[in-house]
This record gives C-alpha cells, sequence and structure tokens, in this order.
C-alpha cells in the first residue's frame, strides 16, 4: 500500500521536497514507516521524542496502524506565533 | 460569516481590522484583541526577518479545536478569530492577530491569553528566524507523547 508523507520546516530543507509518495507492507505501522524513512533519509531524525506525528490531520502513536493513502505528516516542534 | 473562515493561514498581510470585524455582533459589547508582531532581536541577535510556514489544513482544524476548548471554559465567550500570516515577514510585520468577542469584558482577557498560548504550542506552524549572520528554525514547546 501507498501512504503520502508530509514534509515541513527542518525536515522540508533536510529532504529536499515536501512530501511523497511511499511504499510500505499492508497494514503497517507509523514505526515500519520511520524504519523505511530511515532507510531512505539515514540523517532524518524522524524518531526523536519532540516530533509529533499526525495522520490525517490527527495525531497518533508510533503504534498506530496505517491505511491505504493515509496522509502521514512529521510535525517538528512548533514556534507559530 | 461562516464558522471556519474564522480560523485562518494566509500569506496576506493581516489587518487587525478585518480580523476584528469577523467576531463583531451586536450582542457583543467586548472585542479583545492581540496583535503578535516581528521583534528587531532574539537575545543579543539582530533579525532581519522571519520565514513562517504551515501544515494550512491541519492548522486550521488545530485553531477550530482551540475555539471548542475555549468555549467549553468559558461558555460567556462569543466569537474567536485566528488568524496567522506565512512566508516572508520583515520586523514590524504583523504574524497573528486574535480576537475575542463577548457580550462583557471579564472573560475575553484569560480567554485572549489562553487562545495565543495555545496557538504557539500546539498550531503546526513554523518559523525560521534569519539572523544577518545565519539562520535556524525556532523550536517552541515540544510535542508531548501521550
Amino acid at each position: 500500500m501507498k501512504v503520502t508523507v508530509r514534509w515541513f520546516a527542518k525536515f522540508r530543507e533536510h529532504t529536499g521536497k515536501n512530501g511523497e509518495s511511499v511504499e510500505i507492507p499492508e497494514g503497517a505501522s507509523v514505526e515500519e514507516l520511520v524504519e523505511r524513512l530511515e532507510g531512505i533519509y539515514p540523517n532524518l531524525n524522524v524518531r526523536e521524542e519532540s516530533v509529533g506525528v499526525a495522520v490525517n490531520r490527527k495525531y497518533v502513536g508510533r503504534a498506530y496502524r496505517l491505511n491505504d493513502g493515509d496522509e502521514v505528516a512529521f510535525i517538528p516542534p512548533v514556534g507559530g506565533g | 460569516m461562516e464558522a471556519r473562515k474564522r480560523f485562518v493561514v494566509t500569506e496576506d498581510p493581516i489587518s487587525v481590522d478585518e480580523v476584528s470585524s469577523m467576531v463583531a455582533s451586536p450582542e457583543y459589547g467586548a472585542i479583545t484583541i492581540f496583535q503578535g508582531v516581528v521583534r528587531n532581536r532574539t537575545g543579543a541577535r539582530k533579525v532581519d526577518h522571519l520565514e513562517y510556514e504551515a501544515y494550512t489544513e491541519m492548522a486550521e482544524e488545530s485553531m477550530a479545536q482551540i475555539d471548542q476548548e475555549v468555549r467549553e471554559r468559558w461558555p460567556e465567550i462569543g466569537r474567536i478569530a485566528i488568524v496567522h500570516r506565512v512566508g516572508r515577514l520583515n520586523v514590524g510585520e504583523t504574524a497573528l492577530v486574535v480576537a475575542v468577542a463577548a457580550p462583557h469584558r471579564e472573560p475575553t482577557y484569560e480567554a485572549l491569553q489562553f487562545v495565543v498560548d495555545k496557538v504557539k504550542e500546539s498550531v503546526p506552524i513554523w518559523k525560521k528566524e534569519v539572523w544577518e549572520d545565519g539562520e535556524a528554525w525556532v523550536e517552541g514547546p515540544e510535542y508531548r507523547r501521550s
């Protein structure tokens, strides 16, 4: 199955992309997606405690099981205002 | 004005009057406003400009969520508008305007502070400070895993 990963701020600069489609096994968890991304970007710190994960714009835990077509965003510490 | 239009991420300059008019209504005798402006220094460093970016769809939903939380805590609050600008902002330009309207002023001050704090800690918006001699993403409060 495929999910869409969205990149923002320091992650967008690191990957050089706003987002991308990533192929992962059926029923994979966020944690498995993180492992896959670490394979593509060895120095990308998506595993950091301070990084939130949002699936379809709602925060989820790393054990959350993904579905085909989900939009997954890795949220570095925010700094608006 | 329809509710969802009161929580906005925009690339355009923000008009305080326009945000105020989003919450105005004949039954509200108080509109309390916060205007966040780009400051010229951070500590000892001179800021040249800021670059903001947002996860726009989630940011607007997150603003609506803050509105919901305010309603639960202060039922007497009327309307709330939250408008955040993104893109390049120079010193003196307005980055954020929050307006809180209610029949009477008393609950608006506390509610306004609550909204501004929540925007800074939970809405997915990022800012990069660009100085004369470098740049860095400003990392505010960290997302807390529950």
